[in-house]
């Protein structure tokens, strides 16, 4: 059992012949991943790290099997991208691509819902599993390690630093989930904190969030009532003013709304033990397994 | 992207919707020109794209052209929340019966815009949401049907309104609407709304944000708006172009990392050491020696800047050349601050070389990093 990838996922990468698709297909193929086709429209035909490239997400499907996709394309023409990848039946989605148009990222993460087809991201590192030796992202492999824990993040080197702590403290991961730096995002945290609770392979959760919006209260509220795993927390951005977007578009505290505070103090009560600083996530992990 | 006011109402003019009579000006004089033409008393507002304008004193009324002209050249003196005030909206003066507040923005846990509106308006709708929220009426936009007429009628209703007054209100609503999707707005709103005591519902303020990642689908509005999206100092436009992200903020510490989390808890880390970040520099994936360079002489550009952090989580970005990029850093142009590096993850042992080799120190976690920055930061001002 995994969350929404597995040994038997078989992935397409949207956008392959680019510098960032060549890059990271090569990557994902040498952590193991099972890449079986690309897509570029107009370059099909091609190849790229030996991995044969179609003109439209319909012919690799079919000639391939591919079950998942993953999108390296520009964010002009990502949520095009994304909606052919829905077309195609393929689940999960996971979007790489940074600013999307939100409109866009509307329109496809309802096209997704209405089939019933998981969206990651967009803006994310992806999503890794260790034991299946399945990443589709960017995330570098080695710092996760196949273990218990859950890891959900609304940030890349955030969470690899987190995960390179627990590795070293003999923790390992069952699946890491980037959800996204955007401010609209398809799986959001409390949808994947849902899909680990039913997990019966994770024995804890880690949550790294972010100021911005209520992601992590809203998730904090499902915990409180439903989830009996024990759950480590991080929120970066307890220093940041308002107003100002700290990098990810989805990373502003806009009024009184968004704060570290507000959502450090909602997990705290819901039972989740939220860690000051990273190196502490290990730690807190240890004491509460 | 802020559009100004007067920039919004040309935009809401353009799609019909009723806005006072009145035009912009940059000077008292053609201030009293605009008064003359309008030909009856005036309310003068900055051009200021930030908040509470009105109670840091950024509007005034005026009787005459004359007074006009005296109370603009008041206003075009002032700094409002730090900004300068470049033009003035001169306006007929509203005789209002009602405030009105009529919005649309996005709903990030719904993934779906809102719109909202209320007949209490005049107050911010936080304020509003805080004190009265039975006051807001709220409809989702379905983003497969989009938002039509009967539901802005219905939240027309739901607001009071009855008669005549249900369709024309309701047509601010769906010209917003219409407005948002042309120019993919992610927050509009028109408060107040005002509705006069001759019976005429009139846009009073407007505000405008354009989602910057869409800026590329709406070249020729910017065109015509004859300005940068944004206003940026030198050294926020050098990170721009370069594609990083920067913050200024009210510190002395300049942390530089790879990845927006990875910057944030960084600052965090600092604070908790007792230390204030001034700079918050997101390298973003896979710099190489020369941006990581770049970065080190933009933060250096800020007077402010007492010590640099630098704070690697090697994935795609690779720590040797990150160690090359501050080595040229600081012999191409010196760095005349104490700088900490914390580096880890891909080619970690080749950077500590390089660091090693140029009699660099480099730390291993974040912790020791912050904390010895922050000791350092101290000692220099001692």
């Amino acid at each position: 059992m995994a969350v929404l990838i597995d040994k038997d996922t078989r992935v397409l990468i949207q956008g392959i012949t680019g510098s960032q698709g060549t890059f990271h297909s090569a990557a994902m193929l040498e952590y193991g991943t099972k890449v079986v086709a690309g897509v570029t429209p107009g370059k099909g035909g091609s190849e790229v790290n030996s991995i044969p490239v179609y003109d439209s997400v319909r012919e690799a499907k079919e000639a391939h099997d591919a079950t998942a996709s993953v999108i390296f394309v520009p964010a002009p023409f990502a949520g095009d991208a994304a909606l052919e990848a829905i077309a195609a039946g393929l689940n999960p989605v996971v979007i790489i691509t940074e600013h999307v148009p939100v409109q866009d990222e509307i329109r496809v993460i309802h096209a997704a819902a209405r089939e019933g087809i998981t969206i990651i991201g967009p803006n994310t590192p992806g999503i890794i599993n260790p034991s299946a030796r399945q990443k589709l992202g960017i995330m570098p492999g080695h710092v996760f390690a196949d273990g218990p824990v859950a890891l959900m993040s609304r940030s890349g080197t955030l969470t690899y630093e987190i995960a390179a702590g627990m590795t070293n403290a003999g923790i390992g991961i069952t699946t890491a989930i980037g959800l996204g730096g955007d401010p609209c995002v398809g799986l959001t945290t409390i949808e994947a904190v849902k899909l680990f609770q039913s997990d019966p392979e994770t024995k804890a959760m880690v949550i790294v969030g972010e100021i911005g919006g209520d992601a992590e209260e809203r998730a904090a509220a499902y915990i409180k009532d439903h989830v009996d795993i024990p759950v480590v927390g991080f929120i970066a951005g307890r220093t940041a003013p308002p107003g100002k977007r700290m990098g990810h578009a989805g990373a502003i505290i806009s009024g009184s709304t968004g704060t570290a505070l507000a959502k450090i103090s909602a997990l705290t009560e819901a039972g989740v033990r939220v860690a000051d600083k990273p190196s502490d996530v290990a730690r807190l992990l240890k004491e509460m397994m | 992207m802020k559009l100004f006011e007067h920039e919004a109402k040309d935009i809401f003019r353009a799609f019909g919707m009723p806005t006072p009579q009145g035009g912009v000006a940059h000077t008292p004089e053609e201030a009293r020109e605009r008064a003359k033409e309008i030909g009856k008393p005036v309310a003068v507002k900055a051009q200021v794209l930030t908040g509470k304008r009105g109670k840091a004193g950024g509007v005034k009324f005026a009787d005459t052209p004359d007074e006009a002209e005296r109370v603009v050249g008041e206003i075009l003196a002032m700094r409002i929340n730090d900004l300068p005030v470049k033009a003035v909206l001169v306006e007929e003066k509203l005789d209002i019966a009602q405030e009105i507040y009529a919005g649309v923005t996005i709903d990030r846990n719904e993934r779906k815009y809102v719109v909202i509106g209320s007949a209490a308006g005049g107050m911010s709708i936080e304020e509003l949401a805080a004190e009265h929220p039975e006051k807001i009426v709220k409809r989702h936009v379905d983003p497969h049907l989009g938002f039509h007429p009967f539901e802005a009628r219905e939240m027309a209703i739901d607001m009071g309104f009855r008669g005549k007054d249900i369709s024309r209100l309701a047509n601010f609503f769906l010209t917003l609407w219409k407005i948002v999707q042309t120019y993919d707005v992610e927050l509009t709103e028109i408060n107040p709304l005002i509705l006069t005591r001759d019976g005429r519902f009139l846009a009073a303020d407007a505000r405008l944000n354009i989602d910057d990642n869409a800026l590329y689908r709406h070249k020729g509005l910017i065109e015509k708006l004859k300005r940068e999206p944004v206003e940026m100092n030198e050294r926020e436009r050098r990170a721009a172009e370069e594609g990083m992200a920067y913050v200024e903020l009210d510190g002395n510490i300049a942390c530089i990392c790879n990845g927006a989390g990875l910057t944030m808890a960084t600052i965090d880390a600092v604070a908790l050491h007792g230390g204030k970040a001034g700079i918050f520099l997101d390298l973003g994936g896979g710099a190489d020696a020369e941006r990581v360079e770049k970065g080190i002489e933009i933060a250096l550009m800020n007077p402010s800047v007492r010590a640099i952090l630098i704070n690697i989580m090697g994935g795609i970005t690779r720590c040797d050349e990150v160690a090359r990029g501050i080595v040229a850093a600081r012999e191409e142009r010196g760095i005349g601050v104490p700088m900490v590096i914390r580096m880890v993850g891909t080619n970690e042992e080749e950077g500590q070389r390089i660091l090693q080799e140029a009699g660099i120190p480099f730390l291993k976690t974040m912790e020791e990093a912050a904390s010895k920055v922050v000791e350092l930061v101290k000692k220099e001002a001692e």
